[in-house]
């Protein structure tokens, strides 16, 4: 016989009771027929999150060049000159870019060379794609992955291991972290031969690591040793290094980028003046979105497209310049745009994605190698800590910070190699330990 | 019974918190105190408010409340029109207020520090300190730039530099360092109200010193003269001449030489250019030694004038040679042992003292 109190509103007591004493209340709310309202609420608000998920084209903001950026942008830009426009669809994503050719133009006398680049599909719409493929292009075999895992996660790992010296006080003076920005070190520097040089600023430890330097040797710099890569002499911003070609990281922010581009000069001098066999070497400049408002950027990209120089100009634009947001304090903040101003392609890459790094780093080096001229390669990336270790960073929003560490590199190549079957769990936690 | 525990507890709290409450004028007898931060803040703040064509010029002197909290609370206070960020171009925001100093305007432009204006150098010596010359006194360019200048700790070759000899031979500029709040706010205020350029070298390891002030420096319109050397302390024996942080060690090694019998005189200098040359030769006519210290680089230092002016117009009343205690001939290094040894410290400072009161080996002797 069943009595009513055997039952809470259709559940048997029996399973209620198994359950925790706040939760039971809580079930008559979980019936179905009642839950079909909340739809209605629901619907609404998530509806753009869930389509973004899987249709990416109805998640592209609307392009409107003066607001700038808004922090929730992932497409890439295209070059903004009219005549240029002849697409009337938003593309769809496509694993191959093409080089257009030079177009003729009455505006844009003599011709410029624009990559129509449309990136690799993202990490996300990768994990779609692998679920129905069986055998999916893939960018990268399983040692460069496995190669890309490992600069990474050393990378930040030094870097969290210098917080903490700083924090101990073994460390002085500045010390600026790189958290958040490693796809662009490892997917630019890991493409280089040793003879290649790059000139960074004060940002850069893990540049130094990526192109080679050891780790112990930048540590003992760090902590002002006579065994640091420069006896101790020149500190966390000056990291020179004459046997991995690391020409140095300058305080000054536009200090670096006539380095560079005398280096690239330098470069192909000896190829075409000297006569040396082999000089395909080319230059890399790192800098920030806070140098892009300095004269000298200008100048050396004229200089570069002018002479035809082997350097590519890499923008981590991370959109703060210690307080100053690069929206306060840009007229232009696409940086990209600035390149085809002086005859060399803009491209825009999502700096949080070290595969698209990497593909954008390997046209702009090989140009750069067949002595096609510079490119300027706008990165757009995010740093997770302050600007150094004694900034209180009060002035970047928290919903930034969240967005883009959700967007960690690391964990994204982490995810993509594993669904990609091309390392596993323990593969990767061997690195971690390391 | 417990109320008189409670009474003597709360009076032991009061002694312990008498030292943070000294601001308030509760005891006639201690002096306010104030760091050098909060005393160039002030001066900044009554500066703004009382001629509205002064307004501020910088990176992160807004937002950012300043890089050294120098101007903390001037935006909020002043508005985005006179509290100006910039983006990081030197060359550019130093142009651009010689530009409105030109036309009308009273800018005062920070630098970071003053390494990063060697980008801008091209306009505070061109455009801004030769043009009242070049224009026969038509142009009067009543700007400041004002920034951290010298060694900080640990901080590298590239942000150590001292600039106030490079600043000092070029006429046409005045080049002010302050060492005290007083000097501070009083210097700041005369480099604001001076029709001509003024460069400020501040020091970032005094930001946070405070040091007791007086109503007098209080005052809105207290102002100290450009030019005007000040005696710190007066002695007999040695003549001590320093600027900026250097005279906190002068004045320490003045106390360790007092201990040995040495009486020192120590100048603080205050205005580098103009040089207050009266001053420091009077003393030296008065001691008859002289030891000049700065944090800069030997050659062609600040020193080095001092020493030929001295030769120039007291040759006579010199009883020993000039002792000359600058930074090392080398870029700073990074290393905090090394760099302990390229900045002078006070044991420098008494020894050469002692080589100048022939208390030690002479120089000659010991090379």
């Amino acid at each position: 016989k069943r009595f009513s109190s055997d039952l809470f509103f259709g559940v048997p007591k029996s399973l209620i009771n198994g359950i925790p004493k706040s939760f039971q209340c809580s079930l008559p709310l979980l019936r179905p027929h009642c839950l079909f309202p909340l739809f209605y609420i629901l619907l609404p608000t998530f509806s753009s999150f869930f389509t973004s998920h899987f249709l990416s084209f109805s998640f592209f903001p609307p392009h409107s060049e003066e607001n700038g950026y808004s922090f929730l942008t992932f497409q890439v830009r295209r070059p903004t000159i009219p005549s240029q426009h002849h697409f009337s669809k938003q593309p769809s994503y496509n694993p191959h870019y093409r080089l257009t050719l030079p177009r003729f133009h009455p505006q844009t006398h003599p011709p410029q060379f624009f990559f129509q680049f449309e990136s690799p599909p993202s990490i996300w719409d990768r994990r779609q794609e692998s679920k129905s493929k069986s055998t999916p292009n893939l960018l990268i075999t399983k040692k460069e992955g496995l190669e890309l895992y490992e600069d990474m996660v050393l990378g930040r790992a030094f870097e969290d291991k210098c917080a903490k010296m700083y924090y101990d006080r073994k460390m002085l003076g500045f010390v600026h972290l790189y958290n958040g920005q490693e796809a662009v070190s490892t997917g630019f520097i890991r493409l280089l031969k040793q003879q290649d040089s790059i000139v960074c600023t004060y940002r850069d430890h893990v540049q130094a690591l990526s192109k080679g330097l050891s780790a112990r040797a930048v540590m003992s710099e760090l902590l002002g040793k006579a065994t640091g890569c420069c006896r101790g002499q020149g500190g966390s911003m000056h990291i020179f290094s004459r046997k991995h070609n690391m020409l140095g990281r300058f305080a000054f922010i536009g200090e670096g980028i006539p380095i560079a581009t005398g280096a690239a000069f330098t470069s192909k001098y000896k190829r075409e003046v000297l006569k040396e066999a082999d000089c395909g070497h080319v230059s890399l400049a790192f800098f920030g979105d806070g140098t892009c408002n300095n004269g000298q950027f200008y100048e050396c990209l004229n200089m570069a497209a002018l002479w035809k120089l082997p350097i590519v100009f890499v923008v981590e634009n991370n959109l703060w310049a210690i307080g100053m947001s690069h929206l306060r304090a840009t007229s232009v903040p696409q940086i990209y745009k600035k390149g085809p101003a002086f005859g060399m392609p803009g491209v825009h890459v999502d700096g949080m994605d070290v595969l698209k790094v990497r593909e954008v780093a390997k046209e702009a080096i090989g140009r750069a190698r067949r002595g096609e001229g510079p490119t300027l390669v706008e990165c757009e990336t995010y740093r997770f800590r302050g600007h150094s270790l004694a900034d209180p960073d009060k002035l970047r929003d928290p919903a930034e910070k969240a967005h883009y560490a959700a967007r960690d590199p690391i964990t994204a190549l982490k995810k993509y190699l594993i669904e990609n079957s091309l390392a596993n769990e323990a593969d990767l936690k061997a690195i971690d330990k390391r | 019974m417990l109320g008189i525990v409670r009474q003597k507890m709360l009076g032991q709290s009061l002694l312990k918190i008498r030292p943070a409450i000294s601001v308030l004028r509760s005891y006639s007898s201690a002096a306010k105190q104030m760091t050098v931060r909060e005393a160039l803040n002030s001066a900044l703040d009554e500066e703004m408010s009382a001629d509205p064509k002064v307004f501020l010029m910088g990176e992160e002197v807004g937002e950012y409340q300043g890089a050294y909290k120098i101007s903390k609370g001037l935006l909020e206070k002043y508005g985005p029109e006179r509290v100006l960020d910039t983006p990081i171009t030197e060359a550019g925001f130093a142009g651009i207020g010689v530009g409105a100093a030109y036309y009308g305007l009273k800018p005062v432009v920070e630098f970071m520090t003053f390494n990063f204006s060697m980008q801008a150098i091209d306009h505070i010596i061109n455009s801004a300190a030769k043009s009242n010359y070049m224009s026969a006194g038509q142009m009067s360019v009543p700007i400041v730039f004002r920034g951290p200048n010298g060694a900080a700790a640990g901080v590298g070759a590239q942000h150590s530099q001292c600039y106030a000899s490079w600043y000092a031979s070029c006429p046409g500029l005045k080049v002010l360092s302050p060492y005290s709040s007083e000097d501070a706010r009083g210097l700041l205020k005369a480099a604001i109200r001076d029709p001509d350029p003024v460069v400020f070298l501040e020091n970032e390891l005094l930001y946070g010193e405070s040091f007791p002030v007086s109503d007098e420096v209080l005052d809105s319109s207290f102002c100290l003269p450009i030019g005007k050397a000040k005696i710190e302390r007066k002695g007999k024996d040695v003549t001590i001449t320093a600027f900026s942080k250097m005279v906190g060690y002068a004045l320490k090694a003045a106390e360790i030489l007092e201990k040995e019998g040495i009486d020192a005189e120590v100048i603080n200098l205050r205005s580098i250019r103009p040089l207050d040359r009266s001053t420091i030769n009077a003393s030296v006519r008065k001691t008859n030694r002289l030891i000049t210290v700065e944090e800069g680089f030997p050659q062609h230092g600040v020193g080095a004038e001092i020493c030929a002016s001295v030769v120039e117009e007291s040759f006579a009343y010199l009883d020993a040679p000039v002792e000359r205690i600058a930074g090392a001939d080398v870029p700073m290094p990074y290393a905090a042992n090394l760099e302990r040894m390229a900045v002078p410290q006070v044991e420098d400072i008494v020894r050469a003292a002692k080589r100048a009161c022939y208390r030690a080996v002479p120089l000659a002797a010991a090379a």
